[in-house]
């Protein structure tokens, strides 16, 4: 048994043989030849002859991983129009008396260097591009079939091995034959990793598997990132299970996908997912949640050397609107402190940082920063539905107060002639204080959404970094379960909505409760959203 | 001659397929245009040449178009890049 890690290109599990999928090795040769005018004729033949062969294999990507993915070979079509590359190639064969082919070869060579020594990950792996489209004409001109396909007459299934696989090789693999893909080389940017995230099929790149591993019985777990060759008994019967599983999880979102979360009573339940990047976007449609009910703004932040410009944050903030097409999305404004630091924020340092200088504190005492993401946040607003809300709050004057900023930026915006939509307006109820005079804060604000993290970890006095008091910390606890309560009666006596959006929503143990509780809405990590619609369907 | 200014906002720069859409946008013209970053200007209508040029978000690009049709394809060029780019 030999575990090899490589980088996930895309999620599952696949067990099986493993095919080797290897190029022929065209070498090409340096041929002398007389007529260069006829060289070059043979030349332009075989371009178009390629380019014919890309569009047919555009159409079938079209019809297979849908227009925007399928644009790489519209992409290699033009490539093969590019003057650069076609001037090359001619200039070759005239100045040198060479044939075609070595031309071809020559010249792709030169410009998958230039793409190759770019310092940019994604323009590196259009190197690739260059040398598949050059492949592609240099095999009609030896004219040699295309020879990529595995299906066979009995229809197996593999796990396909290669060095690094093309595009073009990729769309042309039988799918029904694919159980997932394994290459050396590639990148999690490359092309053929996107396209077997559309096709849903397991793929690891950057994988050092040994050579000789055709036939091989292998092991894909493209969650973990690895492949098990020559897996033994138990391993074996341990990822049976597990394929089980996700099938299981596959098929609940077959069930699930596209039905409202509605109680027996009647009452529908708003389930959204949490999310800390742009990136998560993908987890948050695959498993169908209805909206996003807590995006954290902190990655903005945290993954900045400066504080994030207006339009950084704009262009974020867009991104998730637009797709998320209509549907909820809450952002929170900055939560940074207590065991989020930041260097240039210059944060002195604290004893009791959980306590301490935090969240829309900064932001009251630092309206500057706090403006900066308001008008992003409400730019932003144009392109879909956003919520905003505020982490916390403890007093009332501080909602006000952020309302009163939140005007001024308004007016602002107005004056400008910038153009943004009224957003709802909510506040995260997360300390004991909010929680015992939430009937007065639900007057100033759309709707309460409880941060049952932050909740526990005040009114049970228990830091939740430390392990020793593992022994103490009880997430069930009655006085966290009453002031969930309170919380959310006191916002239906405003006519407001509450949820939560902290690890308990997620508790599966709880659901129901909440459910008679009254809660209106459920954020949860985007893995927990079926599992708890499930729940509450049966609630 | 008429030319203006972009800065990317797109979070790939300008990758494959919007060089790709621009050369062929381009193309739709007679007019010459040329794309310069830092001093280093490309022919717009030659793609991998375009590509070459890895221009990422946040860098600025000056577009300039030289020709008999060179206001519609200035504005048809503007009108793209804040599309798409």
């Amino acid at each position: 048994m030999q575990n090899i890690t490589g980088k996930i290109a895309f999620g599952g599990i696949a067990i099986g043989k493993i095919k080797e999928i290897s190029k022929e090795n065209n070498v090409v040769r340096r041929v002398k030849i007389e007529d260069a005018k006829a060289e070059i004729a043979r030349f332009e033949a075989a371009r178009d002859q390629a380019a014919e062969e890309l569009k047919g294999l555009y159409d079938k990507a079209v019809k297979e991983v849908g227009e925007a993915n399928a644009a790489i070979f519209e992409v290699h079509q033009m490539m093969l129009e590019d003057e650069d590359y076609l001037d090359s190639v001619r200039n070759i064969i005239e100045a040198q008396s060479v044939n075609a082919e070595f031309a071809v070869a020559t010249t792709g060579d030169n410009f998958a260097r230039m793409f190759a020594d770019m310092d940019d990950d994604y323009m590196k792996e259009r190197a690739a591009d260059v040398k598949d489209i050059s492949e592609r004409v240099i095999r009609v001109l030896s004219q040699k079939e295309e020879k990529v396909n595995t299906s066979g007459a009995e229809k197996e299934k593999y796990i396909i091995a290669a060095d690094d696989l093309a595009p073009s090789e990729t769309i042309q693999l039988d799918r029904e034959t694919v159980l997932a893909f394994v290459t050396r080389h590639g990148s999690t940017n490359s092309h053929t990793a996107i396209l077997a995230r559309t096709m849903n099929i397991p793929a690891l790149v950057s994988t050092a598997v040994p050579k000789e591993v055709n036939g091989k019985m292998a092991i894909v777990d493209g969650f973990k990132g690895i492949v098990i060759i020559d897996p033994d008994e138990e391993t074996l019967r341990e990822y049976e299970k597990k394929q089980q599983d996700e099938k299981n999880r596959q098929e609940l979102l077959q069930q699930l996908k596209g039905k409202p979360t509605v109680t027996k009573e009647g009452k529908e339940i708003k389930l959204y997912a949490n999310i800390g990047e742009v990136k998560d976007l993908g987890a948050v449609l695959q498993n169908d949640a209805a909206g996003i009910g807590l995006f954290r703004s902190e990655f903005l932040y945290l993954q900045s050397d400066h504080f994030p410009t207006e339009d950084e944050q704009f262009q974020s903030y867009k991104t998730v609107a637009e797709v998320m097409a209509g549907k909820k999305v809450i952002i929170r404004t900055l939560d940074i402190g207590a065991d989020k630091q930041i260097d240039y924020f210059g944060l002195e340092h604290e004893d009791n940082p959980a306590l301490g200088y935090r969240a829309v504190r900064i932001c009251l005492d630092q309206p500057d920063i706090f403006k900066t993401q308001l008008r992003a946040l409400l730019r932003a607003s144009m392109f879909g539905n956003i919520s905003i809300m505020i982490p916390m709050i403890a007093s009332v004057w501080e909602v006000r107060k952020v309302k009163e900023i939140m005007e001024e930026v308004k007016a602002e915006l107005t004056s400008e002639g910038i153009p943004f939509k009224n957003v709802e307006f909510g506040i995260m109820i997360e300390t004991p204080a909010a929680v015992m005079i939430a009937d007065e804060l639900a007057k100033e604000v759309d709707f309460f959404s409880i941060g049952t993290n932050d909740l526990t970890q005040y009114t049970l006095a228990i830091d939740r970094q430390n392990a020793k008091l593992d022994q103490f910390y009880d997430s069930h606890h009655p006085a966290v379960l009453k002031m969930i309560q309170m919380v959310i009666d006191s916002a239906h006596k405003a006519g407001i909505w509450a949820g939560i959006c902290g690890e308990l929503g997620a508790d599966l143990t709880l659901t129901e409760t909440f459910v008679k509780m009254g809660i209106d809405e459920l954020s949860v990590s985007p893995a927990m959203v079926l599992p708890v619609r499930d729940k509450i369907l049966n609630a | 001659m008429k030319s203006f200014s972009y800065t990317v906002k797109d979070e790939l720069g300008i990758h494959a397929r919007p060089a790709g859409m621009l050369v062929k946008e381009v193309k739709n013209f007679q007019s010459k245009v040329t794309l310069e970053k830092d001093g280093k200007s490309v022919d717009a209508s030659r793609l991998m040449a375009v590509m070459g040029m890895g221009v990422k978000k946040d860098q600025t690009v000056t577009v300039t178009v030289e020709g008999d049709d060179e206001d519609a394809a200035c504005d048809a060029i503007k009108a793209f890049f804040e599309t798409n780019l």
